[in-house]
């Protein structure tokens, strides 16, 4: 087991105020973030030291440290900036000298504006989901009024997407252990069939998954057993949240 | 007293008309531990699908008193399926356990009880939190047949319960299983295991029930086993089988 989905869960101290805090508190506070962040304009860069002390108070009281965050940040955060990297060259206006390259002015300020924005978007992602179970999150997203058919289809998944991979990497050794090392485009045959069969076999395990969900009397709604309790605790963080944020947020706009 | 099965001439064809069952006469009465034994394609899946009410065919069958189409035969036949993958849908070990009695309108608070003591039946008391890709095969295994204790089934039925443990996780099975007192079918070709719980066994061939009788005088019988491509490991000693957890 030793696949990217691993680098997933919970993180830092689960006994910590922040871990215990109500996922729906956690959702909506870390989604604040993301959308005071992203909103903000060029130029007011309080509102976004504002949101990265925020997320790094929020860290600091998880005991989430800055390797576990960068660990999974990595994963995100470099496909957008790779996107946001070719602005400073195609930009116009006036343009500044970079050795041999010329950088465009604004480009410049657009790029570090989309990487402070997805770096807090990020950041607020992986605080999330170090903080709170996978299943804590979408229980939260129900009580959020998140539709529940997207609800089950995440929580499905979760459940089968290491299932499926691991399945993929049996497959995949089977076939390098036959020598199999496409070196052409004739080649790649054999991935398409491999991908075929593993959609067939997700597809019987499908109709097996919902014959024992019959067997155990499922009729059509996914039951819960766990309740959500909002404390005192969690509206403090909010409103922590809100009164740091949105006075910076309002005074940039 | 009703018996706990009791099938009478069960046929079923499947759509692409591949016979399931061909005939099959079954009578269980509670409390007995019954290994169904055949090899693969005799249609003993098939006839564990009939027991809960997941396929009906032509026939008479009554189980724990109860008909195909009773809201309660889900609740009465605990199903354990092959897979554990299969079994165990939920995000949780919990989550899955607790599926069954909350499908069945159990109380809250009841339900807490029954997930834990369903779990601590099978030894698993302590994953309650975690998620079933966590878990070992054996584990996994394990934690599917609390899944349905905990609907309180008057009838369990298991398919295949050993395939593929290794030798400690089929042990651990079997002492588990051998502590639960209930009515149990036992679907397997695992033959020592089947000797090992159960003291009467069916053959299943073809979709008939063509032998019926002391697990052990079963076994014994190689000329049976071999007319209906089964047969014990090389070496076994059925004698030794008298105390079932001895081997």
């Amino acid at each position: 087991m030793n696949h990217a989905l691993h680098r997933t869960g919970v993180a830092g101290d689960p006994a910590s105020p922040i871990h215990r805090l109500d996922p729906r508190a956690k959702i909506v506070g870390l989604a604040g973030i993301t959308l005071v962040g992203v909103s903000t304009p060029l130029g007011a860069w309080p509102a976004f030291v504002a949101c990265a002390l925020a997320l790094a108070a929020i860290a600091a009281l998880a005991r989430v440290g800055p390797a576990v965050v960068w660990s999974r940040v990595r994963v995100i955060l470099p496909l957008v900036i790779f996107v946001a990297a070719f602005v400073p060259f195609v930009r116009g206006g006036p343009t500044v000298a970079l050795g041999p390259l010329s950088l465009s002015e604004q480009g410049v300020q657009t790029f570090a504006l989309v990487t402070a924005k997805a770096a807090i978007g990020a950041w607020s992602a992986v605080l999330l989901s170090a903080t709170t179970s996978f299943p804590d999150i979408l229980h939260g997203l129900e009580r959020l009024r998140v539709p529940r058919l997207l609800t089950v289809i995440a929580a499905f998944m979760y459940r089968y997407v290491f299932v499926i991979a691991d399945e993929a990497r049996r497959m995949r050794t089977a076939l390098a252990a036959r020598a199999y090392r496409p070196r052409h485009l004739g080649q790649v045959g054999a991935l398409g069939r491999m991908i075929t069969a593993l959609f067939l076999r997700s597809y019987e395990r499908g109709e097996r998954v919902y014959l024992a969900m019959l067997a155990r009397g499922y009729a059509g709604t996914m039951p819960r057993l766990a309740v959500l309790v909002f404390r005192r605790a969690d509206t403090a963080f909010l409103a922590a949240l809100a009164l740091t944020l949105l006075p910076l947020r309002v005074l940039a706009a | 007293m009703s018996c706990a099965i009791d099938a009478h001439d069960l046929r079923f064809r499947y759509p692409n008309g591949v016979v399931g069952l061909d005939g099959v006469d079954l009578h269980v009465t509670h409390g007995e531990r019954v290994a169904v034994l055949g090899p693969n394609g005799a249609g003993k899946t098939t006839l564990m699908l009939h027991l809960n009410g997941l396929l009906t065919g032509e026939g008479s069958l009554e189980v724990a008193g109860l008909r195909p189409g009773d809201r309660e035969l889900r609740a009465a036949v605990g199903l354990v399926f092959q897979d554990p993958d299969d079994q165990l849908f939920m995000p949780t070990v919990g989550e899955d356990v607790a599926f069954g009695p909350l499908n069945l309108d159990v109380p809250r608070e009841h339900v807490h009880e029954r997930v834990t003591a369903a779990l601590t039946a099978v030894r698993m008391e302590h994953v309650v939190d975690r998620a079933p890709h966590q878990l070992s095969l054996g584990q996994r295994r394990r934690v599917s047949i609390a899944t349905v204790l905990a609907m309180r089934p008057r009838l369990l039925v298991l398919d295949e319960p050993s395939a593929n443990l290794d030798p400690r996780a089929r042990r651990e099975l079997l002492e588990v299983l051998d502590a639960i007192d209930r009515t149990m079918l036992v679907v397997t070709h695992d033959l020592p295991f089947a000797a090992q719980l159960c003291e009467r066994a069916v053959v299943l061939s073809a979709g008939r029930i063509v032998a019926d009788g002391p697990c052990t005088e079963i076994l014994g019988d190689e000329r049976l086993l071999a007319d209906h491509d089964l047969e014990l490991p090389a070496g076994f000693d059925l004698s030794r089988v008298a105390d079932p957890l001895s081997l």
